[in-house]
Formats: C-alpha cells, structure tokens, sequence
C-alpha cells in the first residue's frame, strides 16, 4: 500500500503541493485530475521519489520511500513519465530488456527474457521488436515504453500523462491495456489525466487536486458529477450516461 | 557492418603502417635481430601502431561516453571544452612548477579536464534551450574561452612554443619512452565496457534512470573520471585529434543503434580503423616527409562530419 502524508513541495515561494494525504488503494486505477497547475505531476513525481518533498511522507508498505534502497525501491515502483522526447536509437526489445534492469543490471537470465518476452507479447509489439524507437509512431513508442515498464514487474505502475500526443484510438488502446493490467494481473495504476472522461471510463478511484490542494478522493462514481466538477475545475459540467458510462460533456460549458 | 569486418581492417592496416615510413623496412630485415631495420621498428613503428590503437579507440570511446551522457549527437572532448581544459592544466603545472615533472602534468592536466567538462555538464543542466546544435556551439564557445586563457598564459610567460606542440595532433615524435602514458586508458577503456550498461540508461535522462534504481550521479560521475582520464592520456602524449570522438560513435550508431554494451567494441575498432587510414595517408602523401595526423583527420573528418550534418539533422535528433 502506497501512503500520501501531508506532503508538501514548494518551488521557490510557490507551493505547488499543499499538505495532501491520500491512500493508494491496491488493486485500482486510480486517476489523478485536475486544471494546469493543479501539482498532479509534481506529486506523483513525489510518490516515485524523484522529487523530494519538503515535509509530510510518502509510505510504501509502512516504510518511509526515502529508506527504500534504489534497486528495491525499482522493483516495487515504477514511472514513466513523458518520453517521447527521448531520442535514444534502441530497438524495442533493447528498450524493454532495459526494464529488467533492477533485477538483472543489464546480464539477463532466462527468467529475464521471459519477462521480456511476455511483456512484448501484452503489448502486441512482437511484430516490431527489431525496429528502433525513432521508427515508430507516437502510439507505438508509448506502448514500448508502457512494455518496458510491465517487464519491470513492479506493484505499482505510475504514469504521467500517457495520453499525451496519442490520438482517440491510440488513447483507448493505451487505457484499455492498463485496465487489463489492473483486472488479470493485479497490478496497481496510478496516472495523471488531463481527459476527465477517460479518467471517469476507466478508472476506479479519482484524486482531484486544485492548487496544491486536495480538493476530492474517491471512488470514480462520487467525483464525476456536476457539483464535484463545479468545485474543481470552475465550470458547469452537464453529465450524460452512455452505455453505463457517465461522459462530461464540458465543450460548449460556460466557463 | 560486421565486428569481424572491422576487425580485418584494423589487422590489415596495422601491418601496414608498421611497413611505412622514411626507411623501408620489410619483414626480411625483421629476421636479423641485431639489423637497424629491427631496432627502428622495436623503438618506432610498434609504439606508434600501439599509440594510434589506443588513442583510436580511446578517443572514440571518450566521445560515445560524452554523447550518452549529454544526450547531445554532438557533444565530444573537442567540442565540450575538455581537451582545452586539459591544455591548460598543462600550462598551469608548467607555471606552477619551475622544473615541472612528467607526473605532474599528467595530474594537473587530468584535474583540469575532468573540472572542465564537469563544468561544461553544469551549464548544460542549466540552459533551457537543448537543441542538437545549440548545446555543442556552446561547448566550442566554452573550450574557445579556456583555449584562450591558456593562450594568453602562454604569451606572458613565454611558453608559447611549448603550447602549439600539444595543439597538433601528431603520432611523429611517438617512440619507445614516450608514449606509454597510453597504456593508462586501457583500464579506462575496459571500465567504460563494463558500465555500458550503465551509461546507456543514464543516457535516457535522470527520471528514467532512476525509475530503474540507478544511481544517476554516480554513474554520470564514474562516465566523466573515465573521459577524462583517456583524453589526458591522449593530449599528453599525442596531442588534440579532432573529430575523432566526435564522428566515429555517430557512425556507429547510424548502424548500430545506442546500447552501448553493443557499440563499445565497434566504436573501438572503427575509431582504430579510421585513424589508422588518416595516419597511413599522412605518411604517403609527401614521402618521406609526413603531414600531421590532425590534418589529415580534420579533413576526412569534417567532410563526414559535414555530410552527416547535411544529412542527419532528422536522425540526431
């Protein structure tokens, strides 16, 4: 269990975090929402340790993450925050074999290709696993990296914004997976939306922040309606139910 | 291109360039042991083969190292300012110390470079503009600025005349004696294969690196001792070889991709390989008289260097 305790950061004068606690439920996605400089990102940065925080703690089974060593920590956690800058040539196999690194530092056995090997498979990246990253679209570098962090095996899977640059299809495809990862192999998601509505479709928990702030935590069904909206991103935000899914449609809001 | 295919050409060209030179040798005159023809080979020809091997792939190898870490196609010991800072290490030790001893220019010339390109990393952590191009200009301005304090050092205290000497990259004046500072880069060389792994996850950015428990500054730390230590060895004793570290790992990784663990050893045997034509070619063009093997790389060198620039833009990035 991932545990977020007063946990505050500041850059410069500016809070961006404020003495937020929140538990990470096992088992769920749990989505992360809020405006542009709401501290999303700064605070799951914070839960992967690579920010430190000012005050308050983040527990990884009731030990401090600070105490956990590096290469523990790494097989616990993990996250992938925007890659797509990156402009390493490594072929996509290379790319996910470097996701083993924790347990093998770079000398794979065979239990480490087989990691390797299922986790290319989960993605459907068998087809391109001999193609180099600056190869391949936008959609299909994510996946690859999303592989690389499935073979790292770790409980926890934390993203910052995964959708970023992906069109509709893409987006699907990538919050379907993670779904799967959740409900067939027990994996805990943590992720940073900016889309409301992939955040209400798929996910089981939502944190809502708002300048710094914890503004709302909960199960998904209690943060998407139009009060809690409201609250959070200061705009009337009309809820429609579609096929058991409840979409915002926020697009001709007054804002 | 094939390891093996590499490593024909460097076993050629090595038998060659033991057999050019001012005075013919052939391997006939090897059979007398006590012949002149064996003694110019034992005290010249090996120590320049085994000089132009370490520094081919030192060099080259410095420069993958550099291009990992920076994340920068362009950033090498030529253009991040560490061969210039390691000239004026020498400078200074040879201000600091009335009779300066060999020693102490490898120490001082060792501190500076690895102070000078830890700096250039520092002020590469700072700008916020990380263009391909940007960020290696930026690394010329830097080594142009140490270049001149050194310059102006030298003219006050009339040491210029020693100075160009280490400005021209030149396996001439390499004999049994003077050249076995070399010898210090091959642990250097073995490190940097053992932590290839290593360098390439730190070569996709601290955040990354971390995810998978590396300890980013370490690593980045151990990476600069590494570039540092070959290029001193490489300054002091055959002087600055431009372009080398710079466009030998480009090549490679066109074909070869960026793991490093995969690349080392074909960055080793090319730089070898390439620096071996560029001497080999100094050494026929005016027989028996021989052009510097700066030159000689500088102009090879630029033209692919140019051609990639043309080129690869899209690829560097």
């Amino acid at each position: 269990m991932i545990e977020i305790k007063g946990l505050t950061k500041q850059f410069g004068k500016k809070p961006v975090v404020e003495d937020v606690t929140v538990t990470i439920e096992p088992g769920t996605i749990t989505s992360f929402i809020g405006p542009n400089g709401a501290g999303k990102s700064t605070l799951l940065s914070m839960v992967s340790r690579l920010l430190e925080a000012d005050t308050g703690e983040v527990l990884l089974d009731q030990n401090n993450v600070k105490k956990w060593k590096s290469s523990d920590f790494a097989k616990r956690v993990s996250i992938l925050k925007q890659a797509n800058y990156l402009n390493v040539r490594l072929t996509v196999r290379e790319l996910v074999s470097f996701g083993r690194y924790p347990y093998s530092k770079g000398r794979l056995s065979a239990a480490d290709e087989k990691f390797v090997d299922q986790a290319i498979e989960y993605m459907n990246l068998a087809d391109m696993e001999t193609k180099y990253l600056d190869e391949l679209s936008g959609g299909q570098k994510q996946r690859a990296f999303i592989a690389m962090v499935i073979a790292q095996d770790t409980d926890y899977i934390l993203l910052d914004e995964p959708l970023n640059n992906l069109d509709m299809k893409h987006s699907v495809q990538i919050m379907k997976i993670l779904r799967k990862l959740v409900d067939e192999l027990g994996k805990t998601v943590v992720i940073v939306l900016h889309d409301i509505n992939f955040a209400s479709v798929y996910s089981d928990r939502i944190v809502a922040l708002k300048n710094g702030r914890l503004m709302k935590n909960g199960p998904t069904s209690e943060i998407i309606n139009s009060d809690v909206l409201r609250e959070i991103y200061d705009m009337d935000i009309p809820i429609q139910e579609q096929n058991g899914c409840r979409i915002c449609v926020y697009f001709n809001s007054h804002t | 291109m094939r390891l093996w295919m590499l490593g024909i050409a460097a076993i050629v060209l090595s038998f060659i360039s033991l057999f050019i030179g001012a005075i013919d040798i052939t391997p006939k005159d090897l059979l007398n042991w006590e012949s002149d023809e064996t003694h110019i080979f034992l005290i010249s020809r090996i120590p320049r083969l085994l000089a132009i091997i370490l520094a081919g792939a030192g060099m080259s190898i410095a420069g993958l190292i550099m291009q990992s870490l920076s994340r920068n196609k362009f950033v090498s010991p030529t253009t991040a300012g560490t061969l210039d800072a390691a000239k004026l290490g020498i400078l200074i030790s040879m201000l600091f110390f009335t009779n300066v001893t060999y020693t102490q220019q490898v120490i001082f010339s060792f501190a500076f470079a690895l102070a000078g390109t830890f700096l250039f990393m520092q002020i590469l952590d700072r700008i916020k503009f990380k263009d391909v191009i940007f960020v290696p200009l930026i690394g010329i301005m830097y080594g142009n600025i140490l270049s001149s304090i050194t310059t102006f050092l030298g003219y006050e205290a009339d040491l210029l005349q020693n100075l160009s000497s280490w400005l021209m990259g030149s396996f001439t004046l390499i004999i049994a004696g003077r050249y076995e500072l070399l010898y210090v880069s091959i642990p250097a060389i073995i490190l940097a294969y053992l932590y290839a792994n290593k360098f390439t996850v730190a070569g996709m950015g601290e955040d990354f690196a971390r995810n998978l428990g590396l300890s980013y500054k370490l690593v980045l730390n151990i990476g600069l001792v590494l570039v540092a230590v070959i290029s001193t060895t490489v300054v002091l004793t055959v002087g600055v070889i431009p372009f080398l570290g710079l466009i030998v790992p480009n090549i490679v990784s066109l074909y070869l991709g960026d793991n490093l663990r995969k690349t080392i050893p074909h960055t080793a045997v090319l730089g070898i390989v390439f620096l071996l034509i560029c001497d080999i070619l100094g050494r026929l063009i005016i027989h028996p008289y021989e052009i510097p093997v700066n030159v000689t790389v500088a102009v090879i060198g630029s033209a692919i260097f140019l051609t990639m620039l043309l080129r690869g833009r899209a690829y560097a990035k």
